[in-house]
């Protein structure tokens, strides 16, 4: 077991796609929070950030 | 629709009040003895325990995980009641929550007395311990999670998104980080080696204080600000795009505390673009904190528990913009190993964490005792010496970080360095440490006239056990609004919630540590390097328990400066049978790694007994109990045998034999300091391990070249 996981990946080659994906990630995550804050409705917000004066 | 009555418990959340300003005091002063030994040496008293490589780490753990701790769990248990309009889930849970909580931190501080370490930063603890925090943090969670089930309120406020982020986060970062083989009760190896164990340790080392010193408390800023100003939050939107960018790029950051080092160059980039980006949630979030005063800025003015958070939220601004700032390389390249980065972490602790406790304390206090504060001008007084505290602590750091580092770096024509003596460096920066000694004193003071201030509070006071609520229970089904967004779904529902913020956390750790462990050509081989021999290797674990690695480097980067200094820069390859790493992220000594083979065997022999009579004007402790304890070699095939099924390739040969290569080793130093004429030792003191451990570092190089 412990074999399989050390000799899976031997080289380094082909590293430069980690910061890709890292951007890609990156960027599509903060796309999908950027619209959802966008979308939230006032009236919810409003009673979300008084919850902690009820 | 019927209300439903119940009991908010205060007497936890008192319990933890309490426990937070006691180890405070504790972990503080503490930490003013650390600052008073660097420049009077005479206070290590040549005692084990008392001696600075010891008690740097009681200092920071007491610190983060007992008053930091006890400060979250305080204010976790009190919001998370009332946001969640629901008692805690299990009384018995939150007893033994309390109590396993104040005893784990006896034994810790018992057991780094008695230099039982790991000599990871921040996870200095041994195995034993670290099973007992596992076991402590999962019924924190239950007690947590079980609130959040039987709930009346069906939507999760954001400070409890912030809470259970913290909450997983935590356990992966400590589970992950604190992988370590056991050779005894109390002596474990780490099951990374060299360049992998110091990326996981500072992958761990930074989420400790994003996810320990940060989260947990923008989750009190997010409930406890509100409270304080009597105003909702200034957007609950920008407070979303907060949590959701802050969990997601802080895991990446890691990295950055290993810039110039042996770490490949990827994953130090990976580290830098991250904390780069982390300026904008940061400051979204700090905005977020300022802005709730609109219009309540007057107030500041009158209130003290306004003041303290004011410049809490001002401190996180600060250290969440400099922090990025000194991940860049070329800013690294001066701040690193200096005084500097005490100064940027004490500007986040005294500031953000200390003070925000204080707020929340002071906000706190009056409403568990049912009476105001013993005293409004004691507050002020508080705040205003602490903060002095906090500028006097800081500034003069900045100076000696910024003067030694360009000491470091001081060339003369000729091409040689000016300051050739590392010492040099360090007495310049002397009366710096003094002021810093001064800053602390006043923080302390601050939190003295605090604890009167509520000892006096509390006795004209009574403890309110329970506080009676009501509120109508939660219907079973839950009818969507039409058009409902993904995220609404997120917020009702807890579990999902957190698989989301786990994923959010894994991505960024998964990317960088999971391809730094297997693949092997990250770490180049070099064929010259091999494994300690017996007595180094206990040699070694006497370097560890007296925590030499707290004021020494062992990693020479690859500046001309360094070199020029300590020689051949550090190679990833140099550390392969390093369990664990030992590089150090300060140097109130000079860098270690090439000291092998520099000095005869004599002079550190010297050194040891009494650095000031080799380096006059040194700030080293003395080891006078090398000199008289015998090595403790029982466990020295039990060492090997471990770190061999870690990956060490010790020959069976070299196990059967290992007592008597310790033995003939260390005779034959042994015989070598005898020549002097004022030394006489035998083979089995501790001191005969440590130089031959000394002796060997960084020489492996050296060899290959001859």
């Amino acid at each position: 077991m412990l074999k399989y996981i050390k000799q899976h990946m031997e080289t380094i080659d082909g590293i430069e796609i980690y910061p890709l994906i890292s951007f890609v990630i990156f960027f599509l995550f903060f796309i999908g929070v950027g619209i959802y804050a966008w979308r939230t409705k006032k009236s919810f917000a409003d009673r979300m950030s008084n919850l902690p004066l009820e | 629709m019927s209300l439903e009555r119940f009991q908010y418990d205060n007497r936890i959340v008192k319990n933890f009040v309490f426990a937070s300003l006691f180890w405070a005091v504790i972990g503080m002063l503490v930490g003013l003895l650390l600052a008073f030994q660097l420049y009077l040496p005479v206070l290590n008293a040549e005692v084990p325990w008392l001696t600075f490589g010891r008690l740097r780490p009681i200092h920071t753990n007491a610190v983060i995980f007992a008053f930091v701790g006890n400060n979250i769990f305080a204010g976790v248990y009190y919001s998370m009641q009332r946001l969640l309009k629901a008692r805690v889930y299990s009384d018995m849970l939150s007893k033994i929550h309390f109590w396993g909580w104040q005893i784990m931190i006896v034994f810790a501080a018992l057991s780094l007395f008695l230099g039982y370490t790991t000599s990871k930063e921040y996870a200095e603890l041994e195995w034993p311990l670290d099973i007992a925090i596992t076991g402590l943090w999962v019924v924190f969670g239950a007690n947590l999670i079980g609130t959040i089930a039987k709930r009346r309120e069906r939507h999760l406020y954001v400070a409890i998104w912030f809470y259970l982020a913290t909450f997983v986060t935590v356990a992966v970062l400590h589970i992950v980080n604190s992988f370590e083989l056991p050779v005894n009760f109390t002596k474990s190896y780490s099951a990374y080696s060299g360049v992998q164990d110091a990326l996981v340790q500072w992958w761990y080392g930074h989420n400790a204080v994003a996810f320990f010193l940060t989260t947990p408390i923008l989750g009190l800023m997010y409930y406890f600000l509100p409270k304080a100003a009597n105003r909702p939050v200034f957007s609950y939107r920008l407070s979303i795009i907060h949590f959701w960018a802050l969990i997601f790029i802080y895991i990446w950051a890691g990295p950055h505390h290993l810039l110039y080092t042996a770490l490949p160059d990827w994953a130090q980039t990976l580290g830098t673009v991250f904390s780069i980006m982390l300026i904008a949630p940061s400051w979204g979030g700090m905005l977020n904190g300022l802005l709730t005063l609109r219009g309540a800025w007057d107030r500041v003015r009158d209130d003290a528990v306004l003041k303290f958070m004011v410049v809490a939220i001002t401190c996180y601004g600060m250290a969440t913009l400099e922090g990025p700032l000194l991940s860049l390389k070329n800013l690294n390249a001066i701040a690193h190993y200096t005084d500097w980065i005490p100064a940027h972490v004490h500007v986040g602790t005294l500031g953000w964490n200390g003070f925000m406790a204080f707020g929340v304390f002071y906000w706190l206090i009056p409403r568990l005792f049912d009476t105001p504060m013993y005293s409004k001008k004691l507050m002020n007084v508080h705040f205003w010496i602490g903060t002095l505290g906090i500028i006097f602590w800081v500034l003069p750091m900045y100076f000696a970080g910024f003067m030694q580092s360009l000491m470091w770096k001081e060339f003369a024509a000729d091409g040689s360095l000016v300051y050739g003596n590392f010492l040099e460096t360090v007495t310049q920066i002397i009366p710096m440490y003094i002021l810093r000694s001064l800053g602390g004193s006043m923080y302390i003071i601050g939190l003295f006239i605090m604890i009167y201030n509520v000892w006096r509070t509390v006795a004209k006071g009574k403890l309110v056990p329970t506080e009676e609520a009501e509120a109508p229970a939660l219907t079973k089904t839950y009818k969507k609004h039409a058009g409902e967004h993904w995220h609404r779904l997120i917020e009702r529902k807890p579990v999902q919630l957190t698989i989301f913020a786990t994923v959010a956390i894994l991505i960024g750790g998964i990317i960088e540590i999971i391809p730094m462990i297997k693949v092997e050509s990250n770490i180049p081989k070099i064929s010259t390097v091999k494994p300690y021999t017996p007595l180094e290797l206990e040699g070694r674990d006497l370097y560890i328990r007296e925590g030499c690695n707290n004021c020494h480097s062992q990693m020479v980067r690859p500046f001309r400066s360094e070199t020029e200094r300590y020689g051949e820069y550090s190679k990833a390859g140099e550390y392969v049978y390093d369990h664990p790493h030992l590089w150090g992220s300060k140097r109130t000594g000079p860098d270690l790694h090439r000291v092998g083979a520099k000095y005869p065997h004599s002079w550190h022999y010297e050194h040891m007994l009494e650095p000031d009579n080799m380096s006059p004007g040194s700030i080293m402790p003395a080891y006078p109990w090398f000199f008289t304890d015998d090595l403790d070699v029982s466990q020295t095939v039990a060492k090997m045998e471990t770190l061999k099924k870690l990956g060490v390739p010790y020959t069976e040969e070299e196990i059967a034999n290992a007592n008597q290569l310790r033995d003939t080793q260390a005779q034959e130093i042994a015989d070598e300091l005898n020549k002097s004429d004022d030394i006489n030792i035998t083979k089995d003191k501790e001191i005969i391990s440590l130089i031959a451990y000394l002796q060997r570092l960084g020489t492996d190089i050296k060899a290959s070249k001859n």
